[in-house]
């Protein structure tokens, strides 16, 4: 059995050495409950049973390996909190001192007399065990485990301490954008209307600072910073692909038929909306995005291919504490 | 103070209404078709038929030769003339997906295209979609057989290229500045002229990013939307997350403090 199963065993055998003194104080308010010590087992295999299932959460959680993670992870989680109310029963049921009261408890927070006269009865309420410690060494550790199995997703929000991957981009000048089907973009093959994911060439695709998206615009329609002059061979505008909000990908791309009559070109992210304007340099024209898509400067290689002419205007990535900076080429 | 007010809230629904009715009647032009008589109709060639279709019905816009107008403050407003893109290139493909749709002729040229009722005869149609494509070399129509397509593949292509404007169920809905239309009313044939000619702010999709064979899957997929089969159940419109998380506010978690509060009862009686 797992070492768990063993601590749990090594308390058992102490803590049933370590018996309860007898009763010794005088007049009890409460009567003294029948015992039941087949009843304190099966509570305790319950919360035995519970505590394993909280650490085949955070087990099958932790190996990615394993098929159909997420329905275990229920059935785990699940199980684990059936086990628990299955044993709270069980306790209140059978371990729980029951007594036909003619007047009601004393009011909390009232006089002296009567507030130790509400101590007097939790504390015996609890006669009917006889393995005190054992039972909330018991509970103790189950609520530990299932502590652990409730904390342990937060591990998927993302790096904590190692953030240096949110502030690299594999992009750097001379490299060519490679397409979604594996070929190099042509600059001449990229038509107006039409937007295209593209990739850098020997690089890894699933990295935050890799895929871009790749427009073409009317050239006269530009209005990029002075100091991006150039960045656009062609009206070809190529800019991150990872929404600066939450780090969707922008997949949606609003192109007029008719410019004069219909809405700007748009760069729109689907998970909320933010919507970028391609012309101005990504600029945010519409919701919770704040700050520009970073833009890629391009240039077109001898063979027509399309290149970056540098890294990234900014970093990558969604909204978080460090996102302010230049990235770094690697 | 009730009686007081009913009368004002009928009037107020009143004006609404004729507002709104008014609105949706402007998307219409509000001149009916100009058309040669009957007996010329049948006795003119196709194209020659087109041009005077075009002349009489889609010039005011698109020019007298199909070379396009850019606004001016003469040309746009109510009752002005208009301004519309080239259609030279634009091909077949564009002028059949545009006049059987009801896109085309639009009231205002500000106006979002909508499916309308087809103010065009089917000769009519034909005559016009020759002349566009007299005007420059540009695609024919397509013949997709979505019979062929494969539905699977249809619905993963749909979900990484449509589905974050249309729905996955192709319900449509609304982006930055535009009405999505759902799917429902769509001919195969639609669906593939839309998807090389990206109408109003759709972009277009090159055969490199989709291609004729997918296409046809797409197609495939989008006809399977018209009747899907609900496995889960009920459907609830095969709209999304929203009401489906309405279905479990308003009505699951009122079943569950229901059932609770029977437990509740029978415990303490």
């Amino acid at each position: 059995m797992s070492w768990l199963g063993r601590i749990l065993i090594a308390l058992l055998v102490a803590l049933g050495l370590w018996r309860r003194r007898g009763d010794d104080e005088g007049e009890r308010i409460v009567p003294a409950g029948e015992r039941s010590p087949r009843a304190e087992l099966v509570v305790l295999l319950l919360l035995f049973g519970a505590t394993l299932c909280a650490v085949g959460f955070v087990v099958i959680y932790a190996i990615d390996a394993i098929g159909n993670q997420t329905q275990l992870l229920g059935l785990a989680l699940g199980l684990c909190f059936a086990l628990v109310a299955a044993a709270l029963i069980v306790i209140s049921r059978h371990l729980v001192v029951t007594e036909d009261n003619e007047e009601d408890y004393p009011e909390p927070g009232g006089d002296q007399e009567s507030q130790a006269e509400l101590t007097e009865i939790l504390r015996e309420s609890n006669s009917r065990f006889t393995r005190k410690r054992l039972m909330a060494g018991a509970g103790g550790v189950t609520a530990a485990a299932m502590g652990a199995a409730l904390i342990t997703p937060v591990a998927s929000f993302g790096p904590w301490l190692d953030t240096d991957s949110l502030k690299e981009t594999p992009w750097r000048r001379g490299l060519r954008l490679i397409g979604v089907d594996g070929l190099p973009l042509f600059a001449d093959q990229i038509e107006q209307e039409v937007f295209y994911t593209a990739f850098p060439e020997h690089a890894p695709r699933d990295v935050i600072g890799s895929p871009v998206i790749v427009v073409r615009l009317d050239p006269a329609a530009l209005r990029l910073p002075p100091e991006r002059a150039g960045w656009a061979p062609g009206g070809i505008l190529a800019y991150s692909k990872i929404c600066t909000h939450a780090g969707c990908a922008i997949s949606l791309y609003r192109t007029p038929k008719f410019a004069p009559t219909q809405p700007r070109p748009a760069l729109v992210c689907p998970c909320h909306y933010s919507t970028f304007d391609p012309a101005r340099g990504a600029k945010v024209m519409f919701g919770p995005a704040g700050r520009p898509l970073p833009q890629l400067p391009l240039m077109v290689g001898d063979d027509g291919i399309l290149r970056a002419a540098g890294t990234f205007s900014e970093r990558v990535g969604p909204a978080w504490g460090g996102v302010r900076g230049k990235p770094r080429s690697v | 103070m009730r009686s007081l007010l009913f009368p004002v809230r009928v009037g107020v629904l009143a004006v609404v209404l004729a507002a709104a009715l008014a609105t949706s009647a402007a998307a219409q032009p509000s001149s009916p078709i100009a058309r040669p008589s009957p007996d010329q109709e049948r006795a003119l060639p196709l194209v020659a038929l087109g041009a005077q279709l075009f002349a009489g019905n889609c010039a005011k816009c698109h020019g007298d030769r199909g070379q396009g107008l850019a606004p001016s403050k003469e040309n746009v407003g109510p009752g002005a003339g208009g301004a519309g893109p080239s259609l030279r290139g634009v091909g077949a493909l564009s002028a059949d997906f545009y006049l059987r749709t009801g896109y085309m002729p639009l009231g205002d040229p500000h106006d979002q295209p909508q499916r309308a009722p087809v103010l065009f005869g089917d000769r009519e149609i034909r005559a016009l979609t020759a002349y566009v494509a007299s005007l420059g070399k540009g695609p024919p129509i397509p013949n997709p057989s979505p019979d062929e397509g494969d539905l699977g593949a249809g619905r993963r292509l749909f979900t990484q290229h449509c589905s974050g404007c249309h729905q996955v169920v192709a319900q449509g809905g609304i982006v930055t500045g535009a009405r999505v239309p759902p799917l429902q009313k769509a001919t195969a044939r639609q669906v593939a002229q839309a998807v090389r000619v990206g109408p109003y702010l759709m972009p277009k999709f090159s055969k490199k990013a989709i291609s004729d064979r997918e296409l046809q899957d797409i197609v495939r997929y989008v006809m399977w939307t018209k009747h899907p089969s609900d496995r889960g159940g009920w459907g609830i419109s095969n709209l999304g997350p929203f009401p489906e998380g309405m279905v479990t506010w308003l009505i699951a978690i009122v079943a569950l403090v229901a059932t609770c509060v029977i437990i509740g009862k029978r415990v303490s009686s």
